[in-house]
């Protein structure tokens, strides 16, 4: 492709349809990273495909401009997978919320992973269903009051990253809707992966699960209650930087250390550290955050294509075809 | 407008029985055993060595959907039928000639095929005690009289094959699996045929086992030469003259092979990548599985996670540019419904094929029927209008899967297709089409940016643009909230929605104008009754109407390949007749359609007993339709009159 002589900006991506999302919702901040994120990629805007479910999220493919396609509850990352194996070298992105991703179309999120389609799953978990005015969700933590559970919701959540390690994921991070600059390093870092990446944006739904995440998203306890961890660095965190997670590889936990010299290393092409993170559920730990696992290997549309070539079937070639087992009367 | 555009060949083979001669002599074979005993593959090989006879021929595999039943059980046993003679074969037969019973449960469940005087060619070396009792017999029938009215020939078929096989030194276990290339041997033997293209197959099928290839022949000649040593007749049923098959290059296809090689077709015609998406299921995955074979020739194959992905897959595809199809049987296309409907919203192509067996539910899953019909044209949410076809052979199936396809790019559209298990497994001789006369299908991608509107409409045809992501300047957005009309945006606008409702409806019965041509298939142009038909019932209905007309009845046939929109010109025909009786395989699903479109008081003949009609039952039937006197029992059919169901 011929290089680009115009640097693109986010205004580029913008449309002119009005984004309705209500006032304070995260979405807004996270279009603003994607919008972002596509112009420093400089990717040729017509190139790039936005597929959907349904959902609050879903809306998201309106408001970018490239290609796009708002499908069915669930099923958007079958749909991506169908327009790979059309044409691979579209840039699909894949955007859906927890009931999309987790509940009605947890299927598809299994198999896109386990056959590493190469899109970006960018999922969107506010804990909480939205466009339907606020039920809980297979994401919602045990206690969540809504509309479906008045006295509360009892069952356990499922947790999207260890879920996507669990399925094959090759690329699996977290981050969330308020970290403006963690965000965009993490979908850049999605967009050059090869092969299916799943990124879980924790993002505040204000009307019907406020605060669901508690001080991960608010700034002035961020810095103690989550760790952002970071190939080959300590995992350090803390206001100050005072603070270190030790891996206890043997049992797959973690524990703080006042030392952070102590820290360990993060490692992301190492599955059982990845699981680990992805695992941290303990009040007492900071939330992981930070791309967990990253490791390539063949995607679909590749491996299709080393395994059964596509190639254009002519008529001369079809002649052959329709003549195999045939005779003469 | 040329009569069935896109089917010249099937034409062909439609015009050929137009003449309303006498059929010629015709013998139907049925091939009875073990799920283990290679019935399958026996009828296989046999059909091809009588096409290669130059017979006109239709077969009609009969299996039960359990892999292995354990064997000498009465519901393992797997048969395999046909008919062959002439020219313009159009059913399996109603009743078989000769009946091949390899062990007492193929004779119990299929003794009721046989006609009276027919022949058994019992192996009488599988008629133990065990098997007897296994197949609910007290007494051996091959010895208690209880036969007399066949005639029967007992073969230890077990003992003499492994004897056969003996010398080529193969283990047990593989003598015991030649047992049906004995019986093989023995039927070119009873009916004729030259046993070298079978010996040329056996060699290239197994020519990774030399012993295997070394034992298969030679029980194939030691069958044929037990047939000759001991003088062994098949009577009337033995072929006389040879066949009547034009001169011409044919192949042996099932419902199923065609159906591929049309998609294949496609490919070729149309350039597009077909991206065919699918998801295990009886008796729809037989397409797959041909497709995978094919190693990407044109054709994509993917096995999705589930049915709905198989169908968000292709639809994804044909968004891309491709050309999604995707497949499955009642169960199945249940599960696609909400795709279906999200290709009617964004306008998309995308191919659809019920390959229908007996529902509701798992059914039965290996055996035919045609109660799909109001799934195809009604199953979904909204107004969601769409094309449907139905092939009425084997053969069609190519034709009209390049046809759906054609409409499908030429009207952005989804089309559904509806086949069944007898359609998808039955074989008959087909005649290759002339490649290049094959008319090309011209999608359109929208290339140019300037004035694009996603929903902007061809005035003829009201399609909207296929503008395909990747294309410079066209970038857009499409989905299932309702689009403004022209720029394709987000509206709930009343006014609009009624527009885009009345457009979508509007542009899928334009596709009627476009569409295939309808004409009576047979029999006569006007009188007291017109046979409607559509899908698999056409052999039958057509042989039906067939004797009537040879004994002077003014009987017409029917059959519909395009199911919505109805044919333009239907109702002028309905008008031609003072009767109309509509034969198929449900409770009447067509026949409450052409009532409520035509106000006419159609007669309904319906049979859901996972079989295809009998020629007989059907004629007398009909029969009763011509004489006002529906309902008589007796026949087999019920004969319901109008849409309340009220039955005899």
């Amino acid at each position: 492709m011929a290089e680009r002589l115009i640097q693109l900006t986010p205004r580029d991506f913008e449309t002119d349809q009005e984004v309705r999302w209500c006032p304070g919702c995260g979405d807004y901040a996270i279009l603003k990273s994607v919008r972002k994120v596509l112009a420093e990629v400089g990717t040729d805007p017509d190139s790039v495909v936005f597929v959907s479910g349904i959902g609050c999220a879903a809306r998201f493919p309106y408001y970018v401009e490239t290609y796009g396609i708002h499908s069915i509850h669930g099923r958007a990352p079958s749909l991506a997978t169908g327009i790979k194996l059309a044409n691979p070298d579209l840039d699909v992105w894949v955007v859906g919320g927890d009931g999309d991703f987790l509940a009605i179309g947890g299927n598809h999120v299994l198999h896109a992973l386990r056959r590493n389609v190469d899109i970006n799953l960018l999922l969107f978990n506010n804990a909480i269903y939205g466009l339907t005015k606020g039920q809980s969700s297979p994401a919602s933590l045990p206690g969540t009051r809504s509309p479906s559970t008045p006295g509360g919701s009892f069952d356990a959540p499922v947790n999207a990253t260890a879920l996507a390690l669990a399925a094959g994921g090759g690329f699996v991070a977290r981050t969330a809707d308020t970290l403006q600059d963690h965000l965009p390093e993490v979908l850049l870092r999605a967009h050059a992966h090869r092969g299916a990446a799943m990124v879980e944006i924790l993002q505040n739904c204000i009307v019907y699960n406020d605060n669901a995440f508690g001080d991960l998203a608010r700034k002035k306890n961020r810095a103690e209650a989550t760790v952002i961890v970071r190939h080959g660095e300590p995992m350090v965190f803390g206001a100050a930087a005072d603070k270190g997670l030790v891996y206890e590889a043997e049992r797959g936990t973690f524990r703080v250390t006042a030392e952070p010299s102590e820290a360990s290393l993060h490692d992301e092409t190492n599955p059982a550290l990845a699981a680990a993170l992805a695992r941290v559920d303990d009040p007492s730990l900071p939330k992981p955050l930070g791309i967990f696992y990253c490791v390539e290997r063949a995607d679909y549309t590749t491996a299709l294509e080393r395994h059964l070539p596509y190639r254009p079937l002519t008529r001369e070639a079809l002649k052959d075809v329709l003549h195999e087992g045939s005779w003469t009367a | 407008m040329p009569p069935f555009r896109a089917i010249p060949v099937t034409e062909h083979r439609l015009r050929s029985m137009t003449g309303r001669a006498e059929p010629g002599p015709r013998t139907v074979v049925r091939f009875a055993g073990d799920s283990g005993d290679g019935i399958q593959l026996l009828g296989g090989e046999f059909s091809k060595a009588v096409a290669l006879e130059h017979h006109d021929l239709l077969t009609l595999p009969d299996f039960p959907a359990e892999i292995r039943a354990p064997a000498g059980s009465t519901f393992g046993v797997s048969a395999f039928q046909i008919q062959f003679g002439g020219d313009g074969v159009l059913t399996p037969g109603d009743e078989a000639d000769v009946l091949f019973a390899f062990n007492p449960a193929a004779l119990k469940t299929n003794l009721h095929t046989l006609k009276p005087g027919g022949l058994i060619v019992a192996g009488e070396g599988a008629f133990t005690d065990r098997n007897l009792k296994r197949a609910g017999y007290a007494e051996n029938p091959l010895e208690d009289g209880s036969l007399t009215g066949f005639r029967l020939i007992r073969i230890d078929m077990t003992r003499l094959s492994a004897e056969a096989v003996a010398s080529t030194g193969v283990g047990k276990k593989q003598a015991g699996r030649a047992k049906n290339f004995w019986a093989l041997g023995l039927c070119f033997w009873l009916f004729g045929g030259r046993r070298e293209p079978a010996i040329d197959w056996i060699s290239r099928k197994f020519a990774a086992a030399p012993d295997v290839v070394a034992s298969n022949v030679a029980a194939l000649n030691a069958g044929h030469a037990y047939g000759e040593t001991m003088e062994l007749d098949a009577g009337d049923a033995a072929l006389g003259a040879r066949g009547e098959l034009h001169h011409g290059l044919f192949r042996t296809i099932t419902g199923t092979d065609a159906m591929g090689l049309g998609l294949a077709a496609v490919a070729a015609l149309s350039g597009l990548k077909i991206t065919y998406c699918s998801y295990p299921i009886t008796p729809a995955s037989a397409l797959l599985h041909f497709l995978a074979s094919l190693k990407g020739q044109g054709i994509v194959t993917f096995q999705a996670e589930d049915e709905i992905a198989a169908a968000t897959a292709a639809l994804g595809a044909s968004y891309a540019g491709g050309l999604g199809v995707t497949t499955s049987s009642g169960p199945g296309i249940a599960l696609k419904s909400e795709t279906l409907s999200l290709a009617v919203a964004a306008e998309l192509p995308l191919l659809a094929i019920d390959v229908q067996r007996a529902g509701p539910s798992t059914g039965m899953p290996t055996k035919p029927e045609q109660a799909d019909l109001n799934l195809a044209l009604y199953g979904r949410h909204g107004e969601a209008p769409l094309p449907v076809l139905a092939p009425a052979t084997p053969s069609e199936c190519f034709d009209i899967v390049i046809e759906a396809a054609r409409i499908a790019t030429d009207h952005m559209t989804p089309v559904m297709i509806l086949s069944d298990a007898y359609i998808a497994n039955a074989a008959e001789p087909w005649e290759l089409p002339e490649v290049d006369a094959l008319p090309p299908i011209a999608p359109t991608f929208r290339t140019d940016p300037e004035g694009f509107e996603p929903f902007a409409r061809d005035p003829d045809t009201l399609a909207r643009p296929w503008a395909k992501p990747g294309t410079p300047g066209l970038a857009h957005r499409v989905g299932g909230i309702e689009r403004a009309s022209g720029s394709g945006e987000i509206s709930y606008d009343p006014e609009n929605h009624q527009r885009m409702t009345d457009l979508r409806a509007e542009k899928v019965a334009r596709v009627a104008l476009d569409g295939l041509d309808h004409d009576i298939d047979s029999g006569a142009d006007r009188g007291d009754l017109l046979v409607l038909g559509w899908g698999s019932t056409y052999g039958a209905i057509e042989e039906a109407v067939s004797r009537m007309n040879r004994n002077g009845l003014a009987v017409g046939h029917l059959h519909l390949r395009q199911l919505a929109p109805l044919p333009p010109n239907l109702g002028a025909i309905l008008a031609r007749f003072s009767r109309v009786a509509v034969a198929e395989l449900n409770k009447g699903q067509l026949v409450r359609l052409i009532r409520s479109e035509f106000l006419v008081d159609a007669r309904s003949v319906t049979q859901v007993n996972g079989l295809p009609f009998r020629v007989s039952d059907l004629e007398a039937a009909l029969r009763d339709c011509l004489d006002g006197s529906q309902g008589r029992p007796g026949h087999g059919l019920r004969t319901v009159t109008g849409s309340a169901g009220k039955t005899a």
